[in-house]
């Protein structure tokens, strides 16, 4: 089982919603999009879908050309950022409703929306309307909606968007185990770099309509092929800095920090990428190249401290575990890890890793 | 815990007070006033108890225009609500269509009522309105001034033209208000557009409709000066709804005590229809 997208290109009038993007989605794999609101995840899921035709370009599903068939001829689930459930209908009927369409024995139907049920935590509240349900439980409803019906592909657009945080964490954990054992294609998309990290599989970075990478999670993570894509999988941002190689030794531009480096490249100008986790407001393993910092702003995220602060001209957030109180406009010590380096082309393409 | 006491409050509330008290208290307690007692002129009152409630109620020709009344009210209702939802359902839901859809259905809603009834009075007449003199022209029998029949349909096309438009736009702001998450998910079912109809769009403009037929109801419930200029309650007293039938009581026989106490009926047969209709149709609601 695949899905496959070739030279799928999506415009409405003179803007151009999806560049001419071709991925191929194998089965039993989740598959992230990740990319800011208007990158085009949603135009992608609902072309894969089928509710959406794309300008040119052809869909193949299991070597069948899909393009322009009907999604409801196509077995497909979604879930949506909305609480989308039939207001009339209670849990149960909400959950059976795909299968009565389709004519499931009231058995067999039963014995399915139970089971699901059941995975979803909501066996307790099988006869109640959604409107009395919390939010999560309303998303739980919509999930266990697109996982009845052994759909080939199913469509989770930012699913836990309009959840609250412990909510959002909770079902996160669970989403991984859902999907397990299912004979489809799951494609998962949000904004979020940590929700992409945490469900594994296989991510595409999204910018503008376009696909900058495809690969497994960890891989296009690690080894970004752009500063675009790098940044896409960067929360909070990526911090950038000109750089300029001699030899082993690199140095800023801006001020006179140096460290060596085994990367066997032409001596040059080039630009640095520092996520930042690698920056850090204590000496830790290989976190050992100092630089000096003005605090701009200085927040606590959960057990992590956000230190934005700046050096010259650079404007930077460094991410450290366990909570520090900095004042504004301190002067501070800070850590880099240099291995962890990503370093890219005056073109910003990756050339390669520290 | 000590209370501060500060009497000066009440010069804030006073101004309320009084404002309420001459638009809604005063008036409505004169009618009270008149509806126990008689009165022949000169401020002399006599106490009369609740027999102009009793013979209101007992009255054949109260009875006989609150039928009338009610099955008017029946009768737009049942056309008006349906065709609404129709209407709403196919208007364009984007692009230049909409505003232009919006103001054309507005148009009816910003006539004046006495001037739809001219209007109406001018286009129905047998034999020089456009309408009238049309569907005699193709062989219809048709006089809304003599005939029951006739003197219904046109009042009831007229309301129907003047006041279908108000529940269009309240049903497509409704139709506007829902996600097109919706449709998408009901899409992915396989639901057919009946079943999307009925299941999806029905109950989210629930709250709306309920609205629309509370208005309609009273509206149509006290309708007076559109069928006033247009039939003036006739032929006969065919088309003398409870408004007609009640200034009739008031200003043309000189009746004020029956009159009174026609009023307060009325009133609270508005209110108790009102009532139970909003706590029928909100039941299930207050959960949410």
């Amino acid at each position: 089982m695949s899905l496959e997208l070739k030279n799928v290109e999506k415009k409405i009038g003179l803007d151009t919603h999806i560049y001419p993007t071709n991925l191929k989605l194998q089965k039993n794999t989740i598959n992230i999009l990740l990319g800011s609101t208007l990158a085009g995840k949603t135009t992608l899921m609902q072309i894969m879908a089928g509710l959406d035709k794309p300008t040119s370009g052809e869909i193949w599903f299991n070597n069948e050309n899909v393009t322009g068939m009907k999604v409801q001829k196509r077995n497909v689930s979604m879930v949506y950022q909305q609480f989308i459930n039939y207001p009339n209908f209670t849990v149960y009927d909400n959950i059976a409703s795909p299968l009565k369409i389709t004519g499931v024995s009231s058995d067999e139907t039963k014995q399915r929306v139970g089971k699901v049920a059941e995975l979803l935590k909501l066996s307790g509240m099988l006869n109640k309307k959604p409107n009395e349900l919390s939010g999560g439980q309303q998303q739980r409803t919509a999930l266990a909606r697109a996982l009845v019906k052994d759909s080939d592909l199913i469509l989770l657009d930012e699913p836990l968007a309009n959840l609250d945080f412990k909510l959002r964490e909770e079902l996160r954990e669970e989403l991984p185990k859902l999907f397990e054992n299912r004979d489809c294609i799951v494609v998962y998309a949000t904004t979020e770099p940590s929700e992409a990290l945490l469900l594994g599989g296989n991510t595409a970075t999204l910018q503008e309509g376009k696909i900058i990478q495809y690969g497994k999670t960890l891989d296009t993570y690690n080894k970004p092929n752009s500063l675009v894509s790098a940044q896409v999988f960067s929360d909070p941002p990526m911090n950038i800095a000109k750089i300029k190689k001699s030899g082993d030794q690199c140095s800023f531009l801006q001020n006179d920090i140096q460290w060596k480096t085994k990367l066997n490249i032409k001596d040059g100008e080039y630009k640095v990428g520092i996520r930042p986790h690698n920056i850090t407001t204590y000496k830790e393993g290989n976190n050992t190249l100092e630089i000096k910092g003005k605090v701009l702003i200085s927040e606590i995220s959960g057990s992590e401290s956000l230190i934005h602060f700046t050096n010259g001209n650079l404007n930077w957030v460094s991410l450290s575990n366990g909570v520090f109180q900095k004042n504004v406009g301190d002067e501070m010590n800070l850590y880099m890890n240099t291995d962890e380096f990503v370093y890219f082309d005056q073109n910003e393409r990756l050339v390669s890793n520290g | 815990m000590n209370k501060t006491v500060n009497q000066k409050a009440w010069f804030f509330v006073i101004p309320v007070f009084v404002l309420v008290a001459f638009n809604a208290i005063i008036p409505l307690m004169t009618v009270v006033n008149y509806a126990f007692q008689e009165t022949f002129g000169n401020n002399v009152f006599m106490w009369e108890g609740t027999r102009w409630f009793k013979q209101i109620m007992l009255s054949e020709r109260f009875h006989a225009s609150l039928g009338r009344q009610f099955l008017f009210t029946f009768i737009i209702l049942f056309i008006q609500i349906p065709l609404g939802i129709a209407i709403a359902l196919t208007m364009p839901k984007e692009g230049i269509g909409v505003p232009v859809c919006l103001v054309l259905m507005s148009m009816p809603l910003l006539i004046p009522w006495n001037v739809v009834g001219a209007m109406w009075n001018i286009f129905a007449l047998p034999d020089i309105g456009f309408l009238g003199h049309s569907l005699n022209a193709l062989g219809f029998d048709y006089n809304f001034t003599q005939q029951i029949g006739d003197a219904w349909f046109t009042t009831i096309l007229m309301d129907v033209w003047h006041w279908t438009s108000l529940v269009v736009l309240l049903s497509y702001a409704g139709l506007r208000s829902i996600q097109p998450a919706y449709y998408q998910a009901a899409e992915i079912d396989g639901a057919s557009r009946w079943a999307i109809f009925t299941k999806i769009e029905l109950p989210k403009m629930k709250k709306v409709l309920t609205i629309a037929i509370l208005l309609r109801f009273m509206d149509s419930f006290m309708i007076y000066t559109e069928p006033f200029v247009l039939t003036g309650g006739g032929p006969g007293n065919a088309t003398a709804f409870l408004s007609i039938d009640l200034v009739k009581m008031a200003l043309g026989q000189f009746d004020l005590g029956p009159a009174a106490a026609m009023s307060l009926i009325y009133f609270f047969i508005v209110l108790l229809v009102c009532w139970v209709f909003y706590t029928l149709m909100m039941r299930n609601e207050e959960k949410s």
